[in-house]
């Protein structure tokens, strides 16, 4: 065969290939779940190529099929902006089939992309989001909030925290969303045990210096400086206030870190350091086997995020195979019935409003000289049991009434 | 304890402080931006790119090499300065004749690329860069604690800008480089290598870009989003400042600085747009710049 022939034939069989790639896909046998996160912002490392690595797995793990059907996976990022979340949701829903969501980190987005899945009946799991209003004012029928929340993380830390002592709280809060959401969680709490919510300063998101916040917080007097923001500016701000000496006056409470901040701060400046988690790679046998599986790929151990983005896929496939069906209606009737058990959470379940109820993790940063080998950064100081976790159903979610 | 306007005197005169420090970065980084867009007319968007790369290699070499801090310092800001005459020699060189438009995109592009090679290199998270020990601990001020290695930044940024301004303004040297600003040409006739000049200043704008950046590693976590945030306050600096104008920068820097450090305590969620509210009423009152001439 000639070099032209052989182009020529290879361009064909592709033309051939592409022009039967759409008649495949429309045809329906196949189960589509699309991944919607953050995959090159400030909050790419929590979930990101990471979460979609942990599906792929966890399709794996379950066979690559389900009712005889392929399982395929897509993924797009939204850059922080509500709009690309919702109209990629739409855009998968009405072109590629889209059977699951799922959604990754930011409360603003994941909001929008809630309301898209919840119209268009398709189950959604919101993986990396904090904010409780996705099963509160946000909520839908469709929504499940699978891995954590404000009111978890709050709850978790800033219990640990009064109880060891630290009565006056000065919040550091970023000023969205998620960080308002936070701060109004964690004041809660403070009231309810007997402490005092002194202040907040209100930190744009990303400020480049926050060393003009922490000279407030400190002039405040309180014994407890509340960090109600996430990835690089708590990161950030905690390294400000050590170098500044201020948590050696105030004790820094992280309402919501992530192990990849941890591993960027370095022990040194973040021990003794208290957060709430859903998972953690190195609590037993079974995280650590599917952390050994992630880190061969990503050279770090997964974040709780991505151990919660393989449990949710593989709940959902489950629910799936055991309706027979990926009727959404039928699927969240048997999300909502079935106890989860996996590597990620013991007798989890999903309740009307759509949390997922399981056991958290309160852990505190280890002393360098605790650290016995790499990624050895936290202990569990207390298990905390889903219902204390979670607390009660509030009733702001229209079809989930609170318990009388 | 005394108080203005409800807040006591020991808090403003920190957050003053604290200003000052982040008006050095301010000053410092838009003195580059000046000294390039003053002597070559580009308009340097990769000016934080620059930045970020100063505390990345810095960050490397020490990794990979165990560079100390002192060595970064210097060996760092000449690595990242190398790069930038490669860049103008390659790539800038042939925008001169064109609007100005072209340069800003063309560097703007070259920023994005940056920003994604380092986000490829070292993730979203960042990585932390350790103070050196002979720069740790505080000096307490009696109204508030002042972190030796602040002090220090205020001290190399003060030196720099004094250096660089008294170069430009005062030398033989400075002389010979405004005159190509003034008539190319002319001095080309004289016998002067002008596109040398020219290649010599965009290398030190941009090593000044990268000594910025290695004095922040050991403040703020080293990540690829470090330089893309600053580099709008810092345009906004040398806007107010006057384009072009070596002492606007350096003044316009410091000050900004500390109206920002201000706003953080009379309202700290304006304290990320108060500069371009002062930049908007500096372009209606006096267009050209506070130091800059019509």
């Amino acid at each position: 065969m000639s070099a032209r022939n052989w182009t020529s034939g290879t361009v064909a069989a592709a033309v051939a290939l592409l022009s039967m790639q759409p008649a495949w896909s429309a045809a329906g046998d196949q189960v589509v779940i699309g991944d919607i996160d953050d995959f090159s912002g400030l909050y790419a490392d929590e979930g990101g190529p990471g979460g979609v690595e942990t599906i792929k797995m966890a399709i794996a793990d379950f066979g690559g099929s389900v009712l005889g059907k392929k399982i395929t996976v897509l993924s797009a990022d939204h850059q922080n902006k509500p709009d690309i979340g919702a109209s990629k949701a739409r855009e998968w829903a009405d072109q590629d089939g889209l059977n699951m969501l799922l959604g990754g980190s930011n409360t603003g987005v994941n909001i929008a992309m809630a309301k898209v899945a919840g119209a268009k009946k398709i189950p959604y799991f919101a993986i990396g989001p904090g904010g409780a209003s996705l099963t509160n004012e946000d909520c839908t029928p469709y929504s499940v909030h699978y891995v954590y929340d404000t009111t978890a993380l709050a709850n978790g830390t800033a219990t640990a925290i009064l109880q060891a002592g630290g009565k006056t709280w000065f919040y550091l809060t970023a000023d969205y969303a998620f960080g308002t959401q936070l701060q109004a969680a964690a004041s809660k709490v403070v009231e309810a045990n007997g402490g005092k919510n002194v202040g907040a300063v209100r930190v744009p998101l990303s400020a480049s210096d926050f060393s003009s916040f922490l000279l407030q917080a400190q002039s405040s007097g309180a014994q407890v400086l509340g960090l109600a923001n996430a990835g690089e500016d708590l990161t950030n701000s905690l390294k400000a206030a050590n170098e500044f000496g201020i948590t050696k006056k105030m004790k820094p409470a992280a309402l919501l870190a992530f192990i990849n901040n941890i591993h960027s701060l370095g022990l040194e400046t973040a021990q003794g350091l208290y957060e709430t988690t859903a998972f953690y790679w190195d609590l037993n046998d079974e995280t650590r086997a599917f952390s050994k599986r992630f880190f061969d790929k990503f050279k770090r151990e997964p974040s709780m995020d991505q151990g919660g983005y393989y449990s949710a896929t593989l709940t959902y496939l489950r629910a799936v195979k055991a309706v027979g069906s990926t009727d959404p209606d039928k699927v969240m009737a048997e999300l909502k019935k079935t106890r989860i058990n996996d590597m990620f959470a013991k007798n989890g379940y999903i309740r009307a409003d759509g949390v997922m109820v399981h056991d958290m993790y309160v852990m505190q940063v280890k002393t360098p000289k605790e650290s016995k080998y790499p990624w050895d950064y936290e202990k569990v100081v207390k298990v905390m049991p889903g219902e204390e976790a979670f607390g009660p159903i509030t009733g702001a979610c229209s079809f989930a009434p609170a318990k009388k | 304890m005394t108080e203005v306007f409800g807040i006591p005197v020991a808090v403003i005169l920190g957050q003053l402080m604290l200003g000052l420090v982040n008006g050095s970065y301010y000053a410092m980084l838009s003195l580059g931006l000046s000294v390039i867009f003053g002597l070559m007319g580009i308009v340097n968007f990769a000016h934080g790119a620059f930045y970020a790369l100063g505390a990345f290699a810095a960050l490397l070499m020490l990794q990979y090499w165990g560079v100390n801090y002192w060595f970064a310092l210097l060996l760092s800001p000449l690595f990242i300065g190398a790069i930038g005459i490669v860049i103008e020699r390659l790539l800038l060189r042939h925008l001169y004749k064109l609007d100005p438009l072209y340069g800003l995109l063309l560097t703007f592009g070259l920023a994005l690329m940056v920003q994604g090679l380092l986000h490829q290199l070292i993730g979203a998270s960042g990585q932390t860069y350790p103070v050196p020990s002979a720069l740790s601990g505080a000096f307490n001020l009696g109204f508030m604690i002042l972190p030796i290695y602040r002090a220090w930044v205020i001290l190399v940024s003060v030196v720099i800008c004094f250096a660089t301004w008294y170069v430009i303004e005062r030398t033989r040297l400075g002389a010979t480089l405004r005159a190509a600003r003034e008539n190319a040409l002319l001095l080309q006739a004289f016998g002067m290598n002008v596109p040398l000049l020219v290649m010599a200043t965009f290398g030190a704008g941009v090593a000044l870009a990268a000594l910025a950046g290695v004095l922040s590693a050991p403040i703020i976590l080293v990540n690829s989003e470090m330089g893309s945030s600053l580099v709008v306050v810092v345009f906004a600096v040398v806007v107010i400042g006057g384009m072009g104008s070596i002492l606007g920068s350096i003044v316009s820097g410091l000050i900004l600085g500390m109206v920002e450090g201000l706003t953080k305590v009379l309202y700290p969620e304006a304290s990320n747009v108060i500069v371009f509210v002062i930049m908007a009423l500096v372009l209606i009152l006096r267009p050209a710049g506070l130091f800059g001439r019509e």
